[in-house]
């Protein structure tokens, strides 16, 4: 059986509390960003269960929310998540160096995960930060104006201190 | 540079907290409107002042906040559409990010003007920082007595909330978004009912973009007409433009309606002219839905006026020899563009943010990503490219959502003006084997590459 921590619990039901009486399913995505993030960085079944078991909804309604949206990670992923934007504008500014860097540097493809499961290459669609290209992702964290020499920095930077979004630290509480 | 109404107190250190804020003239507009004001009159002001949304459509603001079902029993709800995600477009998250307080600012006078009692502003997921900031800007609302029960005393409550959406372009469009925060997939909805009858848990409901509902600040400060005073026609006001791409200057630049194109580009107050000084070739001037425009129709209409940054100059021609200003997510292409490459990057994204309701838009989407691959990499045919305009035309109008038309637009615009370059690469597909072609050798019109060869 898995449990939020006691912090989660009562920001989960403080998020709830946010929306008229009997409108309660609309606390659904906070508390699926509140659940990956608690559960290891992705959503499993049972992750997804016990969401439906907080807010008294089916687990099927659970599933169908968590499958239609791209942050939500419905199998394992490193320890830093890398979302690199591919996007026109961020592809302009070498969006394509950028992926085949990373791809090389840790030996991976897109999709991927480091052998030492620290490193998660994905691609992702742009990210509102246009004009700051190439940029990724890691966390809640946005890496911008990127050069090689950043990026090096940066892996190294994250692989002796994994950085995961965590949408309790969106509300000043530390975990 | 031109007046400032939003980003005037950017630089203001600390800015982003109350105190700071307040300081400088912040929550002014609650004050006024709340103290002196009757809900009616404050949309009144609006209607005023021509503010058109700054979301992309640009349907006027006043007129909106007025079609809201009043007579209903139900409560109505302001909804701030911060989902920001339509590529080339980052201004909505620079606003959140370096003043705050001015976004809630708008939702709280808002809000009064509709009788909303509660408020949500939907964000996307992935600017999960500034909800934090968000969070924290209004918990400082909250203690300094603007928002919660009987605001400055009056008889006037709100509670506002932000909402985190989960990462789908597509929850930008008014009703998927609406459809999100009710916690359900983002499918939009068929429309009628508009949310204005029949919005958020079926209630009266007005979405806005978030420079729209900041806009409300100076149009309640100074008044509607002195807003109307800036701009050109019904262009009125001051836009934010997001500058991506190749030029000297990108990020995100407040304009007075009505600055030059031309000015805009090369002017050292703007975008500072060409990254490394080559010559424009094309520029997507409203996000990426919008048509592309070649150099000499961006910079001139097709009668040989200046093109201007006002939704109507820039939409002047239709879509033969138009654009449109849309969300103002201006992207910038020198010579080393491949147009090609450029479009089947945009139409991956479209086909990967269909929802999937309509099959001309998820079918459509699909065919033409395949296409735009297929001569991408050097193995179209000729036919390919009259296939794809024949694929954005059945798309294009027959959809729920304008998904559908924004994904078909930038393929038609991009083919009626650069037809040469997609026959380029089926004709020559050795000259396009890497990747980055054109990166390394800019595109020669075929005429050139015969006195070339
Ligand atoms: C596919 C699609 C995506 C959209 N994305 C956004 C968005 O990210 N932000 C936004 O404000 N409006 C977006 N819109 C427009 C909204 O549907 C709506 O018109 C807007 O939020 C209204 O606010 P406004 O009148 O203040 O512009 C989108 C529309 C479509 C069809
Ligand atoms: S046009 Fe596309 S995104 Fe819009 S409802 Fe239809 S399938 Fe969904
Ligand atoms: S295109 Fe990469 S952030 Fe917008």
């Amino acid at each position: 059986m898995i449990e939020f921590s006691k912090e989660a619990m009562e920001l989960a039901q403080r998020i709830i509390k946010r929306y008229p009486e009997g409108k309660h399913k609309s606390a659904l995505l906070p508390i699926l960003h509140l659940a990956q993030s608690e559960f290891g960085g992705w959503l499993s079944p049972e992750t997804m269960d016990y969401v439906a078991g907080i807010l008294n909804i089916k687990p099927i309604e659970v599933y169908e929310v968590a499958s239609f949206y791209s942050m939500y990670n419905l199998k394992p992923v490193g320890k830093c998540l890398l979302e690199v934007c591919r996007t026109g504008p961020c592809l302009l500014r070498g969006a394509d160096d950028v992926v085949s860097y990373i791809g090389n540097k840790l030996n991976i493809k897109p999709g991927e995960t480091s052998a030492d499961g620290m490193f998660t290459l994905k691609t992702v669609e742009c990210l509102g930060a246009c004009g700051y290209a190439p940029m990724l992702q890691c966390g809640a964290d946005f890496y911008e104006n990127l050069t090689e020499e950043k990026l090096d920095l940066l892996i190294e930077k994250l692989g002796a201190q994994p950085e995961r979004s965590t949408y309790l630290k969106s509300f000043g509480v530390n975990v | 540079m031109g007046r400032q109404l939003l980003l005037e107190h950017i630089a203001e250190p600390g800015i982003e907290t109350f105190a700071v804020y307040r300081k400088k003239g912040g929550y002014a507009s609650v004050e006024k409107a709340l103290k002196t004001m009757t809900p009616d009159q404050v949309t009144e002001e609006v209607k005023i002042s021509g503010l058109r949304g700054r979301g992309g459509a640009g349907f006027p603001a006043g007129m909106k906040w007025s079609f809201l079902d009043r007579k209903s029993e139900k409560p109505r709800y302001l909804v701030c559409n911060a989902d920001e995600s339509e590529p080339g477009t980052f201004k909505d998250r620079y606003l959140m990010e370096k003043i705050p307080h001015l976004l809630i600012e708008g939702m709280i006078t808002g809000s009064y003007a509709l009788g909303a009692k509660t408020s949500y502003i939907y964000i996307r997921g992935e600017y999960m920082y500034i909800v934090g900031i968000l969070e924290k800007a209004i918990d400082e609302a909250y203690a300094n007595g603007f928002l919660g029960k009987n605001i400055l005393g009056t008889d006037y409550s709100l509670d506002l909330y932000v909402h985190p959406g989960a990462g789908a372009y597509i929850c930008g469009e008014e009703t998927a978004l609406l459809e999100s925060l009710e916690g359900k997939r983002g499918n939009p909805r068929l429309k009628p009912p508009f949310p204005a009858v029949s919005g958020l848990y079926a209630s009266p409901t007005v979405v806005n973009n978030v420079e729209t509902i900041a806009a409300v600040v100076p149009i309640i400060n100074n008044g509607g007409a002195e807003y109307a005073k800036i701009g050109i026609g019904k262009s009125t006001g001051t836009k934010l433009i997001s500058a991506s791409g190749h030029i000297k200057k990108p990020g995100v630049y407040e304009i007075e309606l009505g600055v030059p194109v031309e000015e805009f580009i090369y002017s050292d107050q703007y975008c500072g002219g060409m990254l490394t000084n080559r010559p424009l070739k094309a520029v997507v001037a409203g996000g990426s839905s919008v048509p592309i425009l070649p150099a000499d129709l961006i910079l001139k209409t097709a009668k040989g006026e200046k093109r201007l940054m006002t939704y109507e100059s820039l939409s002047d021609g239709g879509f033969v020899s138009g654009s449109m200003l849309g969300s103002g997510g201006f992207i910038v292409m020198d010579d080393t563009t491949c147009i090609v490459r450029n479009l089947w990057s945009f139409a991956r994204f479209y086909h990967h943010e269909s929802c999937g309701q309509c099959s001309p838009c998820r079918e459509g989407t699909g065919w033409m990503e395949k296409v735009l691959h297929r001569i991408e990499h050097g193995h179209g045919h000729m036919g390919d490219i009259d296939l794809l305009v024949d694929v954005a035309k059945k798309i294009e109008g027959n959809t729920i959502c304008p998904l559908g038309d924004a994904a078909a637009w930038p393929v038609a615009s991009a083919i009626r003006h650069f037809r040469e370059e997609f026959e380029y690469h089926v004709k020559y597909p050795e000259k396009i084997k890497n990747p980055k072609h054109f990166a390394i050798e800019p595109f020669l019109s075929e005429k050139k590459l015969e006195l070339v060869n």
